[in-house]
């Protein structure tokens, strides 16, 4: 008897991005799978564009890595071009052409974009697979346990939080959906990004 | 070298080199995935001096909601606006594109845009995809040939309308309008019937909710009204928030630094001829 091909479920994941008081956050789970046997518990979602720009893909991972290489690619070219790094606006208008180029035959992705913009402001976005941004104020989610994400950032976000409340809010959202999601999980991932600084922190979550 | 042309920079328009990874997976009994829709209720109607355009802010992905706010009323031209329901990728892609058409063909002509020259370019464009470009549109604007409101279906087939409706909530939305419309209403009065219809189609059907936005069009002038009306305020906020008694637990912590911070040595001496 063989499982149903679920293509967003084969590889599992959990991304959440938070805004702050001039500081966002970003974390994702560490389990890759192969539908449900586990594969690895170290498994990257997360890439960094440029020192202030991240972003999550989550969806099949095979997927993820190579758009996250044409996206780095585009983004060093138009560093050569301009000389200066791509603003968060800028950058989710590039992936989400690139997405919908590919409209008919789509990338199985859901990506997370997060960065600080022009003074420093913060800027989250998500879309689905063929492109369509969708800009929130306070928070997006994606991937399998986004339902529960939602559902705990909804309860759990308040607005203009310091980065250690932040921080603490999105690890407890995090760890909290992806238990119960069988999917994703084996521990966090979270970067916690201020004008100053990038602080990169690996939770301690269950490993089931 | 086809990779090495693969990853330059497209020339425009849809590449379909995935199709056939794609095709084999659904033979292999792949569930196609869910595209961001906007459930929606969209509307548009004729006053006496112009054109009013409405529509709710809801998203949705399958039965979830993913966006309480998304903005549906797209800017074509500084006297045309487009209210979009179906595929929510589709309806911002092809306002874009006819947008920046339209632009380039002001340049090109030196005069204001006209609402059927939109109107062409968005059919034509929606008619040679077959309705695989799933877009259903609510187009209004006015021009030098007067005030306009048109519906465009995905399969590329339009109407001229003195007041339209269209999406999921376009039957409760359409209701208000047969019992309450009349022609030569005035700004406010045109303004309240289109809420009145949003609000039907938020309060009555599931895929429509959150937010009204009206866009109120005369001419020269626009009004752009986003989240007119909130009817749909959150109420179960608690005063307190939530704390966390136990913190996180964390294996390992990276800081990185952005701004490098400059040692300010003494300073050196002075160059000496």
């Amino acid at each position: 008897m063989s499982v149903k091909l679920q293509i967003f479920e084969y590889n599992g994941s959990a991304l959440v991005a938070m805004v702050g008081k001039n500081c966002f956050a970003i974390a994702s789970d560490r389990r890759l799978g192969v539908q449900l046997q586990t594969v690895a518990t170290d498994f990257q979602r997360i890439f960094k564009i440029h020192g202030k720009l991240f972003i999550g893909l989550s969806g099949l991972a095979s997927d993820a890595q190579t758009l996250y290489q044409r996206l780095v690619f585009r983004h060093k070219l138009y560093e050569l071009r301009e000389e200066r790094d791509m603003k968060p606006e800028t950058f989710a208008s590039l992936v989400s052409a690139i997405l919908y180029e590919k409209r008919f035959g789509p990338y199985f992705i859901q990506p997370v974009i997060a960065g600080l913009g022009d003074e420093d402001k913060p800027f989250i976005c998500t879309m689905d697979s063929i492109g369509a941004k969708e800009l929130a104020k306070d928070f997006v989610v994606a991937g399998t346990a986004s339902e529960s994400l939602y559902g705990a950032c909804e309860s759990m976000f308040k607005p203009d939080m310091e980065a250690e409340e932040l921080f603490e809010t999105i690890s407890q959202a995090l760890l909290s959906s992806v238990d119960r999601d069988c999917l994703s999980g084996w521990g966090g991932h979270v970067y916690l990004v201020t004008p100053t600084e990038v602080t990169e922190k690996i939770l301690k979550g269950r490993m089931d | 070298m086809s990779q090495i042309s693969e990853s330059m920079p497209p020339k425009g328009g849809f590449s379909f080199d995935l199709c056939k990874r794609n095709q084999m997976l659904v033979n292999k009994g792949l569930k196609q995935p869910s595209f961001l829709k906007t459930g929606t209720t969209i509307v548009g109607l004729v006053f006496q001096d112009g054109v009013i355009l409405g529509a709710d802010t809801r998203a949705t992905e399958g039965p979830i909601v993913a966006d309480k706010n998304c903005e549906k009323i797209h800017y074509m031209a500084p006297n045309i606006y487009c209210c979009g329901a179906g595929t929510a990728a589709d309806t911002e892609a092809v306002t874009d594109m006819v947008s920046s058409q339209l632009k380039l063909h002001r340049y090109h002509t030196g005069r204001e845009s006209r609402v059927v020259t939109a109107l062409t370019l968005l059919k034509s464009h929606l008619f040679s995809y077959q309705g695989h470009v799933s877009a259903a549109l609510v187009l209004g604007g006015v021009d030098v040939t007067g005030p306009h409101l048109h519906t465009i279906y995905p399969h590329g087939s339009t109407d001229t309308l003195p007041f339209a409706t269209m999406g999921s909530g376009s039957l409760a939305a359409m209701a208000v309008f047969e019992s309450k419309y009349r022609e030569g209403l005035t700004r406010d009065e045109g303004v309240k019937l289109v809420a009145e219809a949003i609000c039907s189609g938020i309060f009555n059907d599931l895929g429509s909710g959150s937010n009204v936005d009206v866009c109120v069009i005369t001419k020269g002038k626009k009004e752009y009204l986003r989240n007119y009306l909130t009817p749909n305020p959150r109420t179960y906020v608690s005063e307190k928030g939530y704390t966390f008694s136990k913190k996180t637990e964390v294996l390992h912590t990276k800081i990185t630094p952005l701004k490098e911070l400059v040692d300010v040595i003494e300073a050196g001496d002075a160059m000496e001829e």
